[in-house]
C-alpha cells in the first residue's frame, strides 16, 4: 500500500455530561475512545458495530463535524484537527457525507437542482449553467434523469431520494466519501439497487470509503477491509473475506453467528451473547466486551486489550487470542 | 394452567378469507391496503408474512386485531376466523376481550405497548385482572412468574420498575411477557426484532421459540428479513403491493421460489460469506408500485423479467401448485427461475 489516504491516530471522542448546580462536568460518555485505523486510497473500509459502538461518531469527527477530544486525523498528510476555516473549507470540499436518512437529509423546499448545485455555489465551482449540466450528469450518473431537476425531494422514493444523497455528495468529486448506514433505511429490493450503484461508483469514480454500517452482510459484500467496534473501541481489523472466513476476536465470532441465514434449516452454531451492551458512561475496567464474553477471566478486568496483528493485515484485541 | 379454549384440530387457529381493507387517503380518495388475503394459522406453527414497504403485510396485523387506525381504515369485505369464530365484525369491545387474552401481540417498539406511567408488574397483572378476574395479589404473583419466564434476572425487584428504568432488551422481554401472560394461543409479532441489534435479536429469536415449545402457542411473525424467516418460520406468506403473491413451507420457498418477485427478493440480498467470491447482486429493477397508481394486470410486471402482454392484461389468480404452495404468476408453469443450489 501506498501512503494512506485518511489516517486516524489514537482518536477520542468524549461527549461531556453536565450535572449539579454550577453546570460541571461529572461525567463523559466515552463515544470514541482511543482507535486508530488507515485508509489507503480507492480502498472501501467498513466500519462495523452496534447501537452505541461509536461508529458513527467516528464518521463525523473525521469529517470534523465533531471536535475530537485528542488524537488525530491527518488527510493526505495534513493534520485535519489542526485546520483553520479556510484550510478545512479545501479539506471539506475532498470529503463528503452520505446519510442513512434519505427522507431528512434533504430539504424539503429545495427542488433537486438547488440541491445538487448547492455544494457547487458554496466551493465556487464552473458557472451557473455549468453547474447546472454538472447536476444533471450527476442525476444520470445515479440512475436517474435529467427530468428529475425540477422536481422535489417528496416526489421521489426513497431509494431515489438516496441516489440524490449519492448524487450531492459526487458533486464537489471528493476523494473521500463517508456512507453512514445509507441502504439501512431501504427496501431489501431497492437497498440491492444502491449497493450496485456504490460498487459502480467506485470502480468508476476510484472512490475511497468509510462505510459505516451495522448489516454485516452488506458490508462484507461491499468492503474490502472492516473494523469492528464495539463501545467506543476497535475489537478486529481484518480484510473482508478473513474476517467472515476466520474471525478471531470473540465478539465478532458472536456477532457473525448471531446474523440470521436466509436459508431454511441451516441454522450456524450461535454464540449467544448474555445481557445488554454497558453504557459508554460506565465502560467496563479493562477490555469493554468482557461482560459479555464467553471466555472472559479476570486478567480481562485488568488491561486494556492492545490490537495486535495475528495475521497478514489482521489484528484484533483480545488477550486470549494468539 | 391451562387454557379453557376448546382445542379443535379440524379447523385453522386463524383463517383469514379474501380480507379486503381500505383505507382513505382523502374525502374522495381511498386504497385497498389489503385486497383480497387469505391464509390460515395451525396450532402451534409460526407463519411469517413477509413483504417491502406498502405491502399490506402490517395492516393486514391490525386488521387481524382490530387495530386498524379509526375513521380512515375499516374492513370493507372478507372473514378472519379465530377457532372458527368470525371477528372481523366484532365491536371495539368485544375485541379488547379478544386481544391480550386469546391474541397476544408484540410490536417493533416496545414503548407503543408499554404504558410509562405504570410499573411493568401492574401493567402484566392487569391483563390477567381483566381476563382472567384474578386478583390483585395473584396478579403479581403471575407478573413475576412471566418476567421469570422472558428472562428478566431479579423478577421481584423488576416488577417494579418502570418502562424507562429497564434497558432496550428488557423492555422488549417485558413486552413479550405481557403479550403471553394470558397464554394466547396464537401470538401477532410486527417487525418485533427489526430494531434490535443483531445480538439481542438473537437472544429474542431465541426466547420467542423458548416460549414457543413451551407454550405451544401459534406465532404470526411479520417482518422484511429473509434472514429471520428462515429460522423462524414453517410457512411463508409473501406480499406485493397488497395481495399475497405466494405462499409455500419455508424450505419449498428458499429452495424454490416460483414468483419471479420471491425470486428477486431472495436474490437481492447480500448474503454472509459472499466475499470469497464477490458477485454482483441480482436487483429487483424500478420500485413497489403506490396503491394509487396500480399497474394494470399483475402488480410486479413493471420490475418483472418475464413479463408479456398476458401479464399486462389481467391479475393472474393465486394458483395451487401442489403441496401448499401457491403461485399468484400467470407463468408459473412455463417458468423455471434459477434455484438456490441446494448445498
Amino acid at each position: 500500500m501506498t501512503a494512506p489516504l485518511l489516517q486516524v491516530d489514537k482518536l477520542r471522542k468524549f461527549f461531556p455530561i453536565h450535572g449539579g448546580v454550577l453546570r460541571r462536568v461529572v461525567n463523559n460518555v466515552k463515544a470514541v475512545d482511543d482507535i486508530s485505523f488507515e485508509i489507503g486510497a480507492g480502498e472501501v473500509v467498513g466500519l462495523v458495530g452496534e447501537s452505541g459502538s461509536g461508529k458513527t461518531t467516528v464518521g463525523r469527527t473525521i469529517l470534523r463535524l465533531e471536535t475530537a477530544t485528542s488524537g488525530a486525523v491527518r488527510f493526505q498528510g495534513a493534520d485535519v484537527m489542526a485546520m483553520g476555516t479556510q484550510e478545512l473549507r479545501r479539506y471539506r470540499k475532498k470529503m463528503q457525507i452520505i446519510f442513512q436518512d434519505p427522507y431528512a437529509s434533504l430539504n424539503p423546499r429545495e427542488k433537486v437542482r438547488e440541491v445538487l448545485t448547492h455544494p457547487l455555489r458554496l466551493h465556487k465551482i464552473g458557472t451557473p449553467s455549468e453547474q447546472e449540466d454538472r447536476a444533471a450528469s450527476l442525476l444520470e450518473k445515479v440512475g436517474l434523469s435529467r427530468d428529475h431537476l425540477d422536481r422535489f425531494p417528496h416526489e421521489f422514493s426513497g431509494g431515489q431520494r438516496q441516489r440524490i444523497g449519492i448524487a450531492r455528495a459526487l458533486a464537489v468529486e471528493p476523494d473521500f466519501i463517508v456512507a453512514d448506514e445509507p441502504v439501512s433505511a431501504l427496501d431489501v429490493s431497492i437497498q440491492a439497487q444502491v449497493i450496485n450503484l456504490l460498487e459502480d461508483l467506485k470502480n468508476d469514480l476510484d472512490l475511497t470509503m468509510l462505510f459505516i454500517a451495522h448489516d454485516l452482510g452488506v458490508v462484507e459484500h461491499i468492503c474490502d477491509r472492516v473494523i469492528v467496534m464495539y463501545l467506543g473501541r476497535v475489537m478486529e481489523i481484518a480484510t473482508a473475506a478473513d474476517l467472515y472466513a476466520r474471525p478471531n476476536h470473540p465478539y465478532t465470532q458472536a456477532l457473525l453467528s448471531a446474523v440470521p441465514i436466509p436459508e431454511p434449516g441451516r441454522r450456524r452454531s450461535r454464540i449467544v451473547l448474555k445481557g445488554d451492551i454497558p453504557s459508554p458512561i460506565n465502560p467496563p475496567s479493562g477490555c469493554v466486551f468482557r461482560t459479555r464474553c464467553p471466555k472472559a477471566t479476570e486478567e480481562c478486568a485488568k488491561i486494556v486489550p492492545e490490537l495486535r496483528k495475528i495475521g497478514e493485515g489482521h489484528l484484533s484485541a483480545c488477550i486470549h487470542t494468539t | 394452567m391451562q387454557s379453557e379454549m376448546t382445542p379443535r384440530t379440524d379447523a385453522p387457529l386463524l383463517e383469514v378469507r379474501d380480507l379486503q381493507t381500505t383505507f382513505d387517503l382523502s374525502k374522495t380518495q381511498s386504497v385497498r391496503a389489503v385486497d383480497g388475503v387469505s391464509f390460515e394459522v395451525n396450532a402451534g406453527e409460526t407463519l411469517a408474512i413477509v413483504g417491502e414497504s406498502g405491502s399490506g403485510k402490517s395492516v393486514t396485523s391490525l386488521s387481524i386485531m382490530g387495530l386498524l387506525p379509526k375513521d380512515i381504515g375499516r374492513i370493507t369485505a372478507g372473514s378472519i376466523k379465530l377457532n372458527g369464530r368470525e371477528i372481523s365484525k366484532l365491536s371495539d369491545v368485544q375485541m379488547r376481550e379478544i386481544r391480550g387474552k386469546e391474541i397476544g401481540m408484540i410490536f417493533q417498539e416496545p414503548m407503543t405497548s408499554l404504558n410509562p406511567v405504570h410499573t411493568v408488574g401492574q401493567q402484566i397483572g392487569e391483563m390477567v385482572i381483566r381476563h382472567e378476574g384474578l386478583s390483585k395479589s395473584k396478579a403479581r404473583a403471575r407478573a413475576i412468574e412471566m418476567l421469570d419466564l422472558v428472562g428478566i434476572p431479579e423478577p421481584r425487584r423488576r416488577v417494579d420498575n418502570y418502562p424507562h428504568e429497564m434497558s432496550g432488551g428488557m423492555r422488549q422481554r417485558a413486552m413479550i411477557a405481557m403479550a403471553l401472560a394470558c397464554e394466547p394461543r396464537i401470538l401477532i409479532a410486527d417487525e418485533p426484532t427489526t430494531a434490535l441489534d443483531v445480538t439481542i435479536q438473537a437472544q429474542m429469536l431465541e426466547l420467542m421459540a423458548d416460549l414457543q415449545k413451551k407454550l405451544g402457542m401459534a406465532i404470526v411473525f411479520i417482518t422484511h428479513d429473509l434472514g429471520v424467516v428462515a429460522e423462524v418460520a414453517d410457512r411463508v406468506v409473501v406480499m406485493y403491493a397488497a395481495q399475497v403473491v405466494e405462499t409455500a413451507g419455508v424450505v419449498d420457498i428458499f429452495r424454490n421460489p416460483r414468483m419471479p418477485y420471491t425470486a428477486g427478493l431472495m436474490n437481492s440480498i447480500p448474503r454472509l460469506g459472499s466475499s470469497i467470491e464477490k458477485q454482483r447482486l441480482k436487483a429487483i429493477p424500478g420500485t413497489v408500485p403506490a396503491l394509487t397508481s396500480l399497474p394494470s394486470g399483475c402488480r410486479f410486471n413493471p420490475r418483472c423479467a418475464f413479463a408479456t402482454d398476458l401479464c399486462r392484461s389481467a391479475i393472474p389468480p393465486l394458483e395451487e401448485a401442489g403441496d401448499g404452495h401457491m403461485i399468484r404468476c400467470a407463468r408459473w408453469r412455463e417458468l423455471t427461475l434459477n434455484e438456490r443450489e441446494a448445498s
